[in-house]
C-alpha cells in the first residue's frame, strides 16, 4: 500500500507540473457544469413548456421510455427539464471517461520517452503495485473532479431556481448510481485503455487522441436515447454498471500483461 | 556473490513472433564480493540484457542465476532489495528537483531515514546546492551524477553500472570515476558494462569480453599475456646479426624482432630470461641503452577477441549457407 502511495504521489508531483493537464482537468469539469446550468437556468426562468402537461407530452408521443412516471407530480415545464437533464447525465459520465485519459496518457508516455520506468522497475516494487499506483493516479482526480462537478451542479440549481423537483431528480438514484458507480468504473476502462494505447505510441497527444476512440461507444448511447432505442433510468444504470464493471475487469487484467516487467522494456516502442 | 550459469535470453522477434534473437547464448560466471567485474562488448552484445536478468528485471530463457544466493526467478523482489543499477538512460523525472525524484526512490525502497541517505548521496556527488532545481534543468554530468546516487541510496551490495560515464564531458566523468573508486574502496560489488577499456583496466579486477557469449575472462593483464604474450624491448646502441642469433637460440624465446636498434623479444618469463639476454648481448659487446616490456593495451585484446569472434561466426554463416546450397 505504501508503494502504491508513493506512485500516486510521485504521478501527481510530475503530472500536475504539465499546463495542459491542469487546464484540461480544470476547464472540461467547468464547462459541462456551467452548459446544464445556463440552460436549464434560462428554461426555469423563462416558463419554456409551462402551459404543456406531461400528460399532454405523453399523448403527443414526445416522452420516450418511461418517462411518463419519472413526471408524475411535475408541471411541463419541470418534465421538459427532467427530460433535458438526462442528456447531461451522460455529459457527467463522460467526465471520468475523458479526463483520466489525458492524465494516464502524459504519465506513461512521458515515463516511456524519458526512460524513467526502468530504474522504476528494477526498485523491489511489484508490477500490481505499479499498475495500480498509475491507475489510481489518474482515476482519482478524473473521479474528484466529476464528483466536484456534480456537487458545484447541484449547488447551481439551487443558485438558478430550479425546481425542487427536477433537483430531486438529479439527486435521484439514477443520477447518483451513474456519478457515484459508474463514474469510478468507466475511468478504470479509460485508463486501461490509455495504458494499452501508450505502450504502442511515444507521443502523449497521440495517445490522448486515439485513446479517445472510447467516446464513440458513449455517443452511441447518446443518439440510442435520443432517438428513443433505450432509456437511461434506473434498469439501464445497474445493467450497465454490470456490463462495465465487466468490462473494466477484463482491461484490469489486460492492463497486468502490458505492465509487465518484460513487456515494457522489450516490447514497448 | 554473482553467479550465473548456462544463463540464455532468447527473444521472439518479427511481426509474428516466429523468428528468435539470441541475445545471452550460455553465460557462466562467478564474480566474488568485492570485485570490480567489468562486462565489454559492442553495442547489441548482449550487456544490457545481462544486467536486467541479473537485476531481475527480464526473466532468463533458460539456465540460472544468483545473487547472493538469491535466485533470479524466484527471489526477484529480493533481489532488487539488494542491488542498484545506473541505466544505460539516466531516466529520472525531469519536471521533479533532484531531492523529489530521491526521495520517491527512499520511499520505494523503505530507507529507514531517508533524509539522511539523500542529504549524504546529494552532498557526496556536488548536487547539494542544486538540490531544489528541477532536474530537467540539469546538465548531462548532473543527470547522471543524481542517476548514481539513485542507484547508490539504499547501500545496494552489489552494484551494476551500464555504461556510466557514456557521453560526459572530462570533468563530469572524472566525478562519476572517482565515485566508483570510492565504491570499490568500500568494498562494493560492482558490475560494470563499459565500451570504456581505459576505464575498464583502470576499476575491473577481472573484465570478460562478451559477445552474446563469454569469449574471455581474466584480470585485464592476464588477457594480454594470453592473446600476445610478453614482449620485452631491449635498446641498444648498435647491432649485430650475432646478437640477434644468440638472443634467438634461446630455448625460452618464442620470437624476435629486430626493428632499428631495438630487439623486441616475445617471452613467457621475461623475470626469467632479462637477465640471460643482457648477458649475452654485453658478452656479444652491445651497448644496452634501457629495457622495457611493452603492454598491448586492453583496447587491443578486446578488437583481437571480437573481430575473431566476428570472423568466426561469418564463417559458419558461409559454411551453413553452402550446406543448405548443396
Amino acid at each position: 500500500m505504501k508503494n502504491i502511495r508513493t506512485i500516486i504521489k510521485k504521478e501527481w508531483a510530475e503530472v500536475f507540473k504539465r499546463r495542459v493537464v491542469v487546464l484540461i482537468m480544470l476547464l472540461v469539469p467547468l464547462l459541462f457544469t456551467l452548459i446544464p446550468l445556463v440552460m436549464l437556468g434560462v428554461m426555469s426562468n423563462t416558463g419554456v413548456g409551462g402551459d404543456v402537461s406531461p400528460e399532454m407530452l405523453a399523448q403527443s408521443g414526445s416522452m420516450p421510455g418511461d418517462m411518463e412516471t419519472v413526471c408524475v407530480g411535475l408541471s411541463g415545464n419541470d418534465c421538459m427539464q427532467v427530460m433535458m437533464v438526462i442528456q447531461f447525465l451522460l455529459m457527467f459520465m463522460m467526465m471520468p471517461l475523458l479526463l483520466p485519459i489525458t492524465i494516464a496518457a502524459y504519465s506513461i508516455v512521458g515515463e516511456k520517452t524519458t526512460r524513467s520506468l526502468e530504474p522504476l522497475l528494477a526498485t523491489p516494487i511489484t508490477t500490481l503495485e505499479l499498475l495500480v499506483g498509475k491507475c489510481l493516479a489518474a482515476v482519482i482526480p478524473a473521479v474528484g473532479a466529476t464528483w466536484a462537478s456534480f456537487a458545484l451542479f447541484n449547488i447551481g440549481l439551487i443558485l438558478v431556481k430550479v425546481s425542487p423537483g427536477v433537483r430531486a431528480y438529479i439527486l435521484g438514484p439514477t443520477w447518483l448510481l451513474g456519478i457515484l458507480v459508474l463514474g469510478p468504473i468507466l475511468a478504470i476502462i479509460a485508463v486501461n485503455f490509455a495504458l494499452y494505447v501508450s505502450s504502442r505510441v511515444s507521443d502523449p497527444r497521440m495517445a490522448e487522441q486515439v485513446s479517445g476512440v472510447l467516446i464513440f461507444p458513449f455517443m452511441g448511447v447518446i443518439l440510442a436515447q435520443l432517438a428513443g432505442v433505450i432509456t437511461i433510468n434506473i434498469k439501464f444504470m445497474l445493467l450497465s454498471i454490470v456490463v462495465c464493471a465487466l468490462i473494466a475487469v477484463g482491461m484490469f487484467y489486460l492492463g497486468t500483461i502490458i505492465f509487465d516487467r518484460e513487456n515494457i522494456l522489450t516490447k514497448w516502442k | 556473490m554473482i553467479k550465473t550459469q548456462d544463463l540464455r535470453k532468447i527473444f521472439k522477434i518479427g511481426k509474428k513472433q516466429k523468428e528468435t534473437l539470441v541475445a545471452v547464448d550460455g553465460l557462466n560466471l562467478e564474480i566474488s564480493e568485492g570485485e570490480v567485474f567489468g562486462f565489454l562488448g559492442p553495442n547489441g552484445a548482449g550487456k544490457t540484457t545481462t544486467v536486467r536478468m541479473l537485476t531481475s528485471l527480464i526473466r532468463p530463457s533458460s539456465g540460472s542465476a544468483e545473487i547472493y544466493g538469491l535466485k533470479v526467478g524466484v527471489d526477484d523482489t529480493e533481489i532488487r532489495r539488494n542491488v542498484g543499477i545506473l541505466t544505460e538512460s539516466p531516466g529520472l523525472y525531469e519536471r521533479l528537483s533532484a531531492e523529489q525524484n530521491l526521495r520517491i526512490f527512499a520511499e520505494l525502497y523503505d530507507i529507514p531515514d531517508p533524509e539522511k541517505a539523500i542529504n549524504k548521496y546529494l552532498s557526496m556527488l556536488d548536487l547539494w546546492d542544486r538540490r531544489m532545481d528541477a532536474a530537467g534543468t540539469y546538465s548531462k554530468g548532473m543527470r547522471q551524477k543524481l542517476a548514481v546516487a539513485r542507484a547508490m541510496l539504499h547501500e545496494p551490495k552489489v552494484l551494476f553500472l551500464d555504461e556510466p560515464t557514456t557521453g560526459l564531458d572530462p570533468e563530469a566523468a572524472k566525478t562519476v570515476r572517482d565515485f566508483i573508486d570510492e565504491l570499490k574502496h568500500q568494498g562494493r560489488t560492482i558490475f560494470m558494462c563499459t565500451h570504456n577499456l581505459d576505464e575498464a583496466e583502470r576499476h575491473c579486477d577481472r573484465v570478460g569480453i562478451f559477445k552474446q557469449r563469454l569469449l574471455a575472462l581474466d584480470k585485464p593483464s592476464a588477457l594480454r599475456e594470453q592473446l600476445f604474450g610478453r614482449k620485452v624491448v631491449f635498446h641498444l646502441a648498435n647491432t649485430t646479426p650475432e646478437m640477434c642469433a644468440a638472443v634467438q637460440a634461446l630455448p625460452d624465446v618464442k620470437a624476435l624482432e629486430q626493428i632499428e636498434n631495438k630487439l623486441l623479444v616475445s617471452l613467457d618469463e621475461p623475470e626469467k630470461m632479462n637477465p640471460v639476454i643482457t648477458r649475452i648481448l654485453v658478452d656479444k659487446g652491445a651497448d644496452i641503452l634501457f629495457i622495457g616490456e611493452i603492454k598491448q593495451s586492453l583496447e587491443r585484446v578486446y578488437l583481437e577477441m571480437i573481430r575473431s569472434e566476428e570472423s568466426s561466426q561469418t564463417k559458419k554463416i558461409n559454411q551453413s549457407v553452402e550446406r543448405n546450397r548443396a
